[in-house]
């Protein structure tokens, strides 16, 4: 019966070969955008190198100061911050400090060279799982004696070296000498607190220890034992905040900083959670309203479309129903062939997704994206295919199976 | 094998009512070739409809096999069409994008036989009415004649004991349409297979054992074919 339907299913859309266009364009092109995005979501927030473990990780990416007169004014938290209260959690296993990357100009060959720079302590290393090419993350020594070592991504080495070995050769950044000990794979810009181009020790930057301001240029990554722990690490964390010392209290009365995970820093961040609740909850509902908005119009489309293409073949359904098919064998039928036109377009949706992933890798729009189809993407694409399948055959079909078969096979008038 | 009762159709619409059909008593016994004659718009169709089980009537008592079945749910209904009855249309009613013995197959589809199975019996069907050449052709490759066979073809298949022909002849010119009479005689007497036709040719209609007139949706002769040509 399935044979039978596949092949009714393929014969109408190779006779409606504009209807299957728009049918198929919609599907695909629909499909292509979320899976795009999904690849990006899961890019942006999944366990992704070198964030593998987000499910024991939180970040502290803010420190917002508030007057007593509404003033308010946020902005990273400084080494100060992060060295005398977030550095003595007890509950965390461990935590980094490491800074802002800042953009930095060096000369290969008479050629200027951009990079972005990131400070780091050792515990960054230990905390995340980069994916060393070569040589190794600098040491515990080496940051304790601020030694110009430097780990660089694959991008800089390939400027700086071609494909030659970079251990042990120097680097001049900012006009500052480093000696490369190790090389990772890129990490995508997405990644803002693991991203960078160079990683050097971050006692390179002790000047700034010394200042007690609470603001600074710094982020902390708070490595959990398991992954029950986060609450107990937020709730120690709220506790500290309560006895930060602020120094000046004729300006700031109140302090905020929250320790997240990467898609609650994301939510706080660009929904502007400002208390407890990081609006993730909100993010999500937003993100399921524009994804279900956007389904929503192809899906209306198809089912107006299917509705007047089984409209045609009210005949067929009055045959069918005639020689023994029930209204639920009818729904049945439509279901399968809509099905079988959604995977069509799902796979088609596939193909496209995957160029747009390699248009956007190479484009360097997002600086060392390594979009892909990984398993988790291809189950969300393909049960949004399933769930567009579903809902604009099941209605459509549903509508024609209650045709009475006399009316049916009059051309469905009624 | 299929009793009508009482039967009434009447079709409302918010300005009219109109009564297709009145006050219809009829028995069909296994075996018989029926036809049902009348002026367009007499309620022939109507009436083949619900004999088939495709139409209900307003008031009345259908029986098939002495069973009522206004109980029946849809899905009884289905399984009811599917094993008694086998339906041929004026129009033909084919399936466009299936080929001959699929489309032959049809009503196979909806039972509990293997594909093997159903392709054996599509070819046998094709078989009986000449048309084992043209398995692979699809509808709009075959003549009007042609066509009707193969719809006859899928009447046969699923091997009913009832055929409902709805005007099986009258798109056809009067060579092609003896062709179809004469296959359908042949299923009657060889096979016992029951028929009811509506016709519109009187011709056709006396080739039958029973002759029903109808007019204005009652029934206003029913006789055998012997008398009515006496």
């Amino acid at each position: 019966m399935l044979k039978n339907y596949i092949k009714i299913a393929w014969a109408v859309l190779k006779r409606r070969k504009f209807f299957t266009f728009i049918s198929l364009f919609g599907i695909s092109f629909t499909l292509m955008v979320l899976m795009v995005v999904t690849s990006l979501f899961d890019h942006a927030f999944g366990p992704q190198m070198p964030e593998r473990q987000t499910e024991r990780l939180l970040f502290v990416n803010m420190m917002r100061e508030q007057g007593e007169q509404g003033y308010s004014s946020s902005g990273p938290p400084s080494y100060y911050f992060l060295d005398r209260y977030v550095k003595k959690l007890q509950t965390p296993e461990k935590v980094s400090i490491n800074s802002v990357f800042t953009t930095v100009n060096s000369y290969v060959n008479n050629q200027k060279l951009t990079l972005d720079l990131k400070h780091t302590d050792r515990a960054f290393w230990e905390i995340l799982d980069f994916e060393f090419l070569e040589g190794r993350a600098f040491t515990q020594q080496e940051v304790a004696n601020a030694s110009h070592v430097a780990v660089i991504n694959q991008n800089t080495r390939q400027k700086y070296f071609g494909d030659a070995p970079a251990i042990g050769q120097r680097i001049e950044v900012n006009q500052v000498k480093y000696t490369v000990v190790g090389v990772v794979k890129d990490v995508p810009v997405l990644r803002l607190n693991s991203y960078s181009d160079v990683w050097v020790p971050i006692t390179l930057r002790r000047n700034e220890f010394l200042n007690d301001r609470l603001r600074g240029s710094f982020f902390a990554i708070i490595q959990a034992r398991k992954p029950g722990d986060l609450p107990k690490i937020k709730e120690e964390y709220a506790r500290m905040m309560t006895q930060v010392e602020i120094k000046n209290p004729k300006d700031v009365s109140t302090l905020y900083s929250f320790p997240d995970t990467i898609l609650e820093t994301f939510a706080r961040t660009t929904l502007g959670g400002r208390g407890e609740n990081s609006n993730v909850g909100y993010f999500y509902t937003l993100l399921a309203l524009a994804a279900f908005l956007f389904m929503l119009l192809p899906t209306i489309n198809l089912v107006n479309i299917n509705i007047s293409r089984i409209m045609e073949r009210s005949s067929e359904i009055g045959v069918r129903k005639a020689f023994g098919a029930s209204s639920k064998v009818i729904i049945g039928q439509f279901v399968v062939e809509n099905v079988f036109l959604t995977l069509i377009g799902g796979l088609l949706g596939l193909a496209f997704s995957l160029g747009v992933m390699h248009l956007i890798n190479n484009s360097g729009v997002i600086a060392y994206a390594d979009l892909g189809l990984n398993v988790r993407v291809f189950a969300w694409g393909l049960l949004l295919c399933l769930v567009f399948g579903l809902i604009s055959g099941v209605y459509p079909a549903y509508k024609m199976s209650r045709l009475h078969a006399v009316e049916a096979l009059r051309g469905g008038s009624k | 094998m299929i009793q009508l009762q009482d039967i009434e159709k009447v079709y409302r619409t918010k300005t009219i009512e109109t009564v297709a059909l009145n006050r219809v008593n009829l028995l069909v016994e296994r075996g018989e070739f029926v036809s049902i004659m009348g002026p367009s718009g007499c309620g022939k169709s109507t009436l083949l409809n619900i004999m088939g089980l495709l139409d209900e009537p307003t008031s009345g008592y259908v029986a098939i096999d002495g069973k009522p079945v206004k109980t029946h749910s849809d899905r009884q209904l289905a399984k009811l069409r599917n094993e008694k009855i086998g339906f041929v249309f004026q129009s033909y009613h084919l399936i466009h994008d299936l080929s001959v013995v699929d489309n032959v197959e049809l009503p196979l589809l909806y039972r509990p036989v293997s594909a093997g199975e159903r392709r054996k019996s599509a070819l046998e069907a094709l078989e009986k009415v000449g048309l084992s050449t043209r398995t692979k052709h699809f509808p709009s490759q075959l003549s009007g004649g042609q066509r009707q066979r193969v719809a006859i073809a899928r009447a046969l298949a699923g091997n009913p004991e009832i055929i409902l022909a709805d005007e099986p002849t009258g798109n056809l010119d009067s060579v092609m349409g003896n062709e179809i009479m004469d296959i359908l005689l042949r299923l009657n007497q060889e096979e016992g297979t029951t028929i009811v036709m509506v016709t519109h040719d009187e011709h056709m209609a006396l080739k039958t054992n029973r002759l029903i007139r109808f007019f204005d949706g009652q029934q206003v002769a029913d006789s055998m074919v012997i008398e009515a040509q006496i």
